[in-house]
């Protein structure tokens, strides 16, 4: 099929969308924590495929951005790489997969290990942006407990927790009390990720494309994850070193390595995985 | 010297609606007194009404005209005009009643029961339930049965029971209904006995026997509840 | 019986209308701490009307209702915020459904529904909140070990002893209950019974109870309020208007008492 290549307006979307959007982000900013309700819009992928994320990505991304997109850690699998092209091709920015050349993150399942800084905005993919959801079905129920500061019900799910299991055993998307007010999930991240969101220099959105939610965490706000005072929040610990770079303290995933069920343990930040591993072998007499 | 109460000119009319709005007038002026540490007993025959001015008095049944004034601690109270409030606050405080037929609360141990009236005076559960225990053994209930709800007494282990928590709280005026009805030769003489206590410190008592012995041996006075009888009953209007 | 003098609750011409019709109207009474207030009548009669417009779920179309909060500021109930009135749910009222489904969440354990009130005032200390929520298990005569049992496997009777722990564990002023003990078996009924009259006398409770059963007012009420077709017939001491009742639907509803 031959013809003129479709041209897109830059990011997809047309402008009064992003306009649109933009307003959603600043009144996210400007209550942080707080859901935004705001008009959802057909992207070119499924719901459920992190189409908020892309959103909030196209209404901010210009040319002069430089786009790192991760899935797990990983900015090589399907769907990071998807999104990638997707930009290139409507956008024609610049990609990178080091964290620390990007302008704009966008992520699903991980904060990465480098350590972020003001210039950087991260954009979370989020499938259920509601904390109380699944204790609470009613929408009109879980506002009226937003707007009163209701969330007792939140500890009834931590102590059911603790009851069943004797820990909490939420370990990801784990709840978090936003600048002392709103309760907010930080999307499938592991917990081992919440304590990057404290007070950090970056500006961090979140954009829930099928429920039709934005949210944000503006730099360096309190993010606390929620805890009993015998019960406090942990982080989960990975005590081995990866098996590729030898990093120890960072999150890691398992790979079965052979039908026999062998495993080893990496970094799932795969960025983080390849320079250090580099920065090694640069260390390695010749 | 105030009486303990003092009833005045009290008239009472049942109207049974359902039976077309027939009136049945009981009392017609009703007056008589009860002093501390004495035993008046109504007297009349069955129907005449006693039962209903023991009611009258502790509140239960309400009153056409005239007035039943009650000499308390806090001062006196007309029962006749008296609101909940203040007739639950005398039932604690003043009027102790021990009517014919043990009404008790299921499933609470008969213990309990006798405590209560206690309990509710601020007396610890621990020291009202050592005073029941007493009573109830001066009343010849066997200790087995004090930790077993009354409903499955017999007659007169139910009316003992009834008798112990009446007596316990040895309150100011004490209503007595029938007190020996369902009880043998011994466990009378107890309640006489117990009668006899209470009056001698300065307990005032209203009471209804049909037992002659009994009536003799603790009434000072009587009162002959027919002359009160009101007219014969007649259709409203 | 609490002996505070103050009274909690003053209701003045209370009614509620649906559309032209009323549920109940021109309802007045005073509530006192410590109190039991039974509001009887069959069906139609406007009581759980009536208790809807009390504890502020249903709106007043008239009258008012004074209330004394805890620190003693006084205030027309009808007139107070969401916000406030979600603070009196949460802090000084109680509400004890007549299905134990609507007042329970029925798939969290029992200690977790015996401590959400607790958690939802701020306690913060897994191991207090569970021992409150194992004393409370007991004080209902629940086996401590379904602490972590969800309702849903739990009989009729169970449920309702459970949804009355979790509605006084913060220590409430003022319970409503609708019609605690319907549905539930006769020696059920009773044993509920039992407790709520123990807890009321041990707690100093305030209580408005709807009930359809002149017994149960009997049993737990001090004063009664006799309702038919939404208007008071008669009201009074508790034992006065079951036993010497003066209006002619209140000596119908006494005569109808099954086995007198």
């Amino acid at each position: 099929m031959t013809g003129e290549p479709i041209s897109y307006n830059t990011g997809y979307l047309d402008e009064q969308t992003k306009r649109m959007l933009r307003r959603a982000l600043l009144k996210a900013v400007a209550i942080p924590g707080f859901q935004v309700p705001f008009a959802s819009r057909e992207v070119p992928m499924p719901r459920g495929w992190g189409t908020g994320g892309v959103q909030v990505t196209a209404a901010l991304i210009g040319e002069d951005d430089v786009l790192k997109v991760i899935d797990q850690g990983a900015d090589d699998t399907t769907n990071a790489v998807s999104i990638r092209k997707f930009f290139v091709a409507v956008a024609g920015v610049a990609t990178t997969t080091r964290t620390d050349e990007a302008s704009i993150i966008q992520t699903r399942h991980r904060v990465p290990e480098t350590p972020l800084s003001e210039d950087q905005i991260m954009v979370y993919q989020v499938p259920g942006p509601e904390p109380l959801r699944f204790l609470e079905r009613r929408e009109t129920e879980t506002r009226r407990m937003h707007a009163l500061e209701d969330y007792g019900l939140m500890y009834v799910k931590l102590y059911e927790d603790i009851a069943t299991h004797g820990h909490i055993a939420t370990t990801y998307d784990y709840p978090v009390m936003v600048n002392g007010r709103y309760l907010m999930s930080p999307s499938p991240i592991p917990s081992f990720d919440n304590p990057k969101l404290h007070r950090s220099p970056a500006l961090h959105l979140f954009g829930a494309g099928r429920e039709k939610r934005i949210y944000a965490v503006p730099p360096y706000t309190d993010v606390e994850s929620l805890g009993f005072e015998d019960y406090p929040f942990e982080p989960q610990r990975f005590e081995d070193p990866c098996a590729i770079c030898g990093s120890v303290g960072v999150y890691m995933d398992e790979i079965i390595t052979d039908d026999a069920g062998s495993s080893m343990l990496v970094c799932s930040d795969t960025d983080h995985c390849e320079r250090t591993a580099a920065a090694k072998t640069e260390q390695v007499p010749a | 010297m105030t009486p303990l109460l003092a009833v005045n000119g009290v008239d009472k009319t049942f109207t049974m609606h359902l039976q077309g709005g027939q009136q049945l007038p009981v009392l017609r002026g009703l007056t008589f007194e009860v002093g501390r540490g004495e035993c008046v007993v109504l007297t009349g025959a069955s129907g005449v009404g006693k039962s209903s001015i023991l009611k009258m008095v502790y509140g239960n049944y309400g009153v056409d005209a005239g007035t039943i004034v009650l000499d308390r601690a806090a001062g006196p109270l007309d029962l006749a005009g008296a609101g909940p409030r203040q007739i639950l606050a005398a039932r604690r405080d003043t009027m102790g009643y021990v009517s014919q037929f043990l009404r008790a609360v299921p499933r609470v141990p008969a213990l309990q029961i006798v405590a209560e009236p206690l309990v509710a005076r601020g007396v610890s559960r621990a020291d009202a339930e050592e005073r029941a225990a007493g009573l109830l053994g001066r009343l010849n209930i066997p200790e087995r049965l004090w930790a077993l709800p009354p409903a499955t007494f017999s007659g007169g282990e139910q009316q003992r029971v009834n008798i112990a928590r009446g007596f316990i709280a040895e309150l100011p005026l004490l209503l007595l209904d029938e007190p020996t009805a369902s009880l043998d030769v011994r466990n009378g003489e107890v309640v006489v006995e117990l009668i006899r206590e209470q009056l001698a410190a300065g307990v005032g008592m209203l009471g209804i026997f049909h037992d002659l012995d009994v009536r003799d041996a603790v009434a000072n006075r009587a009162i002959d509840v027919e002359a009160f009888e009101a007219g014969p009953a007649r259709m409203a209007g | 019986m609490n002996t505070d003098d103050r009274v909690l609750m003053q209701a003045r011409g209370v009614g509620h209308n649906y559309g032209d019709r009323f549920g109940c109207c021109d309802v007045s009474f005073e509530l006192w701490p410590g109190e039991v207030l039974a509001v009887v009548g069959e069906s139609g009669s406007g009581k759980t009307t009536l208790l809807g417009a009390l504890s502020q779920r249903l709106a007043l179309s008239e009258g008012t209702i004074r209330y004394r909060l805890a620190d003693g500021e006084e205030v027309e109930l009808s007139q107070l915020s969401e916000s406030r009135v979600r603070n009196l749910w949460r802090s000084e009222w109680g509400f004890v459904h007549q299905n134990p489904e609507d007042g329970l969440r029925m798939h969290v354990s029992a200690g977790g529904n015996i401590g959400e009130p607790l958690m939802a005032t701020g306690w913060r200390h897994y191991g207090t909140i569970r021992a409150t929520a194992s004393e409370w298990l007991e004080r209902v005569e629940i086996p401590v070990s379904r602490i972590d049992d969800a309702p849903v496997t739990f009989s009729g009777g169970m449920r309702q002893r459970l949804q009355i722990a979790r509605n006084l564990v913060v220590s409430p002023r003022l319970v409503f209950m609708d019609e605690p003990t319907s549905g539930l078996d006769v020696s059920v009924q009773a044993r509920l019974l039992d407790l709520i009259r123990y807890l009321v006398a041990e707690l100093g409770l305030a209580v408005v109870i709807v009930t359809h059963d002149l017994g149960v007012a009997r049993l737990i009420s001090h004063r009664t309020i006799v309702m038919k077709e939404g208007r008071v017939i008669e009201s009074g001491l508790t034992d006065r208007v079951l036993d010497d009742p003066q209006a002619e639907y209140t000596q119908l509803l006494v005569s109808s008492i099954l086995g007198g």
